[in-house]
Parts: structure tokens; C-alpha cells; sequence
């Protein structure tokens, strides 16, 4: 079992409300696939760095589940079929960042700045 | 006259040299977060470009970490691909 991350922009057309409900049908497909869902962060309505489909914010959410790999190709196809998704982004988690997502998690904080901040 | 003075051929290097480090050796972080834009602002400069390992000091292993993290980023629209004074 592999754990994955996936990041994906929802388009700010919709209410925040919409947004959640999409999410939502993405975290019951993970589960009905054969994936158990860790972790899920919804950033809300963001600004953007540059313009996506000539949008300059959009919905953020995070998911973080565990699979064997066979999910992520139907994930991302599913991703690509829906208008309402901009961008995603699913990568596949070391040990590291395992710990790094649980140790934050705990924290409450971005561990790398305080980490540094510590040292210095 | 000053006989005494010691000329030198080449002038002395007065500028201390500041000792480049790994943050990442120094400080333990063994994961680069591409969703923490203000830690990646660090190794870009102000048009958005990536800076050179030679600038920053970070180890090689870290530097592919930082440039796997800034690309993943700026795919997820959290950094630009191109900026003007962005920081």
C-alpha cells in the first residue's frame, strides 16, 4: 500500500458550498475504489499566482489516501473528465513526507520554518 | 618618507568571506513542502527563477528536493512561472 496526496483547484464559479459537495464526490470515490482516505484540507476560495482558464482564484482541497496505485490513473481521468476541476496534482508520498504531513499535522504549524528558526 | 610601510603588488582581500551552508543539513528538514510558498520564496528570486545552488549553498540532494518543490508549486498555481519584483 502506497500512501498519495492529491491537490486540486475547483473553479470559483462555484458557491463554497458546491465546492465542498464536489470534494465530497471525489473523497466517496476514493472510497468506493479500494482507497482509504488518511487526511482531507479544505484551503478554501485562494488566490491565484497566475490565471487558469482566465479565473484568478479557486478552491483548494487536499486529499491524502492510502491505495495500492490502480486508483490514481481512473482519479486523474475522472479529474480530467469535470469541468469544474482547473488543475490537479496527485504525487505519491516518501517516508519523509509521511512524517514531515503527520508531524505538521500534530504541530499545527509548518514544522520547516520552525525547525529553522529553532537553529538559528 | 615613510620607508617602512609595506607595499603589497596586489591589493589585500579585506571581504569576509561568509561561510555557505546546507539549511537542510544544518536544521534536520528532510522534506521539501511545495504547498509552503513563503519557505520556497527563499530560493527563488525576484522574477520567479530558481537559484543556483551555488548562491544559496544548499547540498545537491536538497537542491533537486527545492527544484521538484518550486515546479510542483508553480503547477499549482501557489508560485508564478514569471514575476516581476514578486517579492
Amino acid at each position: 500500500m502506497n500512501r498519495y496526496e492529491t491537490v486540486f483547484i475547483l473553479t470559483p464559479v462555484l458557491s463554497e458550498e458546491q465546492a465542498k459537495e464536489a470534494v465530497k464526490v471525489y473523497e466517496d470515490y476514493i472510497t468506493k475504489n479500494g482507497g482509504t482516505i488518511k487526511h482531507k484540507e479544505f484551503w478554501g476560495l485562494k488566490k491565484l499566482a497566475y490565471q487558469i482558464q482566465k479565473k484568478s482564484t479557486g478552491f483548494y482541497s487536499l486529499v491524502e489516501f492510502e491505495n495500492d496505485g490502480t486508483l490514481i490513473k481512473k482519479l486523474e481521468i475522472e479529474f480530467k473528465r469535470d469541468e469544474r476541476i482547473m488543475r490537479f496534482l496527485s504525487i505519491r508520498m516518501d517516508k519523509h513526507h509521511v512524517a514531515f504531513a503527520e508531524k505538521t499535522r500534530k504541530a499545527g504549524t509548518n514544522t520547516a520554518k520552525t525547525e529553522e528558526k529553532a537553529e538559528a | 618618507m615613510a620607508q617602512n610601510d609595506i607595499r603589497y603588488l596586489t591589493p589585500i582581500n579585506i571581504e569576509i568571506k561568509k561561510d555557505k551552508y546546507c539549511r537542510f543539513k544544518k536544521s534536520g528538514i528532510k522534506y521539501v513542502d511545495y504547498k509552503n510558498p513563503e519557505f520556497l520564496l527563499k530560493f527563488i528570486n525576484e522574477q520567479g527563477k530558481i537559484l543556483p545552488r551555488r548562491v544559496t549553498g544548499t547540498s545537491q540532494k536538497y537542491q533537486k528536493k527545492v527544484n521538484k518543490a518550486v515546479k510542483r508549486a508553480r503547477h499549482l498555481a501557489i508560485l508564478p512561472y514569471v514575476a516581476d519584483l514578486m517579492k
